[in-house]
């Protein structure tokens, strides 16, 4: 099951006020749903060759935006706002960012 | 068995709460609030009462741990004064955003400076905009009985908002009188145990106060909307019940005074209200047509009932003790309001009483007799400050 499907909220889909529950209730991490990714403006490039999988963009990143896996740092562009500490944290240089624009 | 006690406004307060049941209360002691957390926190200790008592550092950590409790599913309570309800202000919000009825009481004190402890409704009407409930008290029975209403009210699936019973300071707070503090199964048959549809559960999970975008926010604040305007109904509603319970009429809304086709309507709120009662059957023994409306629930401003009580009326005078610098005393101001368009009297706001200055018979009699005279010569003041230095000789003769 992928992340997506797993999301569901006490409400599916409400329409208007009747259909919301009295207050902002979840049954799912909720911050999974606000796509974040959204709001970048610089977009961080990980170059896989200069990763050395040190984990500290991972450790850095404000907003639990980056996977470590096996060949290298992942960036979850669903999520990650584009503030750049990770390419300023990177002791290898191994991530740039980049305009979002030339990418959208 | 229920049992007459010679108890203080803040000891009544502590007994609704442990007749309410309430299960955790979060307290920070500020003069002259303190008796109350004491009572409680003694009541505790003493096994009277089956809550848990939680010691914070600050009126805000007050609030945040009873929201927090509230969420899990326990009745809340806490209480405070002044200064300390002024540095929960964020909370008291986001518990009417969080749809958490938790009760409070505040005994209300002069802001500052100048540095007071003393009686003024300024403090709780700072708070008017936050989605609480207010319920003002005129005696120390009623602030019981408020506090075990006020949980009827709040808890109601229906409405699911915070609100707080308001005593004078010192006047109710401090001065003792005869309470009765009902058997506990009556209160029980009354008020069930609150049990929300939705909490805090480590077996089922959930989020609270989560991010509303700008394309839901303002639906989930329609819902506040729509509950706060079932509230005057329910208010009444929970009022008769309680009266057919207790044998109490606590007044509802508003409460009247000699109100039937009066001429001339005077406004309080409070404790003031029990010395213009009597000054009220003065004024009537002596011919004057004029009785008195209670102002008890603020929040929500109990609109359509003023605009009944108003008809016909031609003097409005209104006691705030309170004002709002840059706009007026806030029951006026919000009595104008509610009767724009309806009824067109003539309103004067009599400021009063601030900072606990003393509100003798006499004066009370000069203010009723200044509103009865503006009948024949017409609105003199839209607001007039009511003994102070330069006028005190008028207000006291």
């Amino acid at each position: 099951m992928s992340e997506e499907e797993e999301v569901f909220r006490i409400v599916v889909d409400p329409k208007d006020h009747r259909d919301l529950p009295r207050t902002v209730i979840t049954d799912c991490p909720s911050d999974l749903m606000n796509k974040t990714g959204s709001w970048r403006t610089l977009r961080p490039i990980v170059d896989k060759d200069k990763c050395i999988n040190c984990g500290i963009c991972w450790k850095f990143c404000p907003d639990v935006s980056i996977h470590v896996k096996e060949d290298g740092a992942e960036v979850d562009y669903d999520f990650c706002k584009g503030c750049g500490i990770c390419a300023k944290e990177c002791p290898v240089d191994a991530i740039e960012m980049k305009k979002e624009e030339d990418y959208v | 068995m229920s049992e007459m006690k010679i108890v203080s406004g803040n000891y009544a307060s502590a007994y609704g709460a442990k007749l309410s049941r309430a299960e955790v209360v979060a307290a920070y002691p500020i003069t002259p609030q303190t008796e109350v957390v004491e009572k409680i926190a003694s009541l505790v200790a003493e096994g009277e009462m089956d809550a848990e008592f939680i010691k914070v550092e600050s009126e805000h950590s007050a609030m945040a741990a009873s929201i927090a409790a509230s969420n899990t599913g326990a009745r809340a309570y806490t209480a405070t004064s002044a200064h300390g309800l002024a540095l929960m202000h964020e909370l008291l919000m986001w518990a009417s955003g969080a749809r958490l009825p938790i009760v409070m009481t505040n005994i209300n004190r002069a802001m500052g400076p100048p540095w007071s402890v003393w009686a003024d409704h300024h403090d709780t009407l700072a708070q008017k905009g936050t989605g609480q409930l207010q319920f003002f008290c005129e005696n120390n029975q009623e602030v019981l009985d408020s506090v075990i209403m006020a949980y009827k009210i709040c808890e109601d699936e229906e409405i699911m908002l915070p609100g707080m019973i308001v005593e004078d300071a010192f006047i109710l707070s401090h001065t003792k009188e005869p309470v009765e503090i009902y058997d506990q199964e009556l209160v029980d048959d009354f008020l069930p145990p609150y049990d929300p549809d939705y909490k805090l559960d480590v077996d089922q999970p959930l989020g609270f106060g989560s991010l509303g975008m700008p394309d839901w926010y303002m639906d989930f604040r329609y819902k506040i909307f729509e509950a706060m305007e079932k509230v005057p109904d329910k208010v009444e509603e929970v009022n008769k019940e309680f009266e057919e319970v207790f044998g109490r009429d606590p007044g509802g809304l508003i409460e009247e005074y000699k109100t039937d086709g009066v001429d001339v309507l005077i406004v309080t709120m409070g404790s003031i209200s029990s010395t213009s009662k009597d000054v009220i059957d003065e004024l009537r023994e002596e011919g004057h047509n004029i009785g008195l409306a209670r102002l008890r629930t603020f929040r929500p401003f109990p609109v359509e009932k003023f605009r009944e009580l108003i008809k016909g009326v031609n003097v409005v005078g209104v006691l705030d003790r309170n004002y709002t610098f840059g706009h007026g005393g806030d029951a006026a101001r919000e009595i104008k309001d509610a009767i724009y368009g309806y009824h067109d009297p003539i309103v004067k706001d009599y400021i009063v009483g601030l900072g606990g200055r003393d509100l003798t018979p006499k004066i009370l009699k000069n203010i009723m007799e200044d509103a009865i005279s503006l009948q024949d010569k017409g609105l003199d003041e839209e607001i007039e400050w009511v003994d102070l230095k330069i006028n005190q000789e008028r207000w006291r003769r």
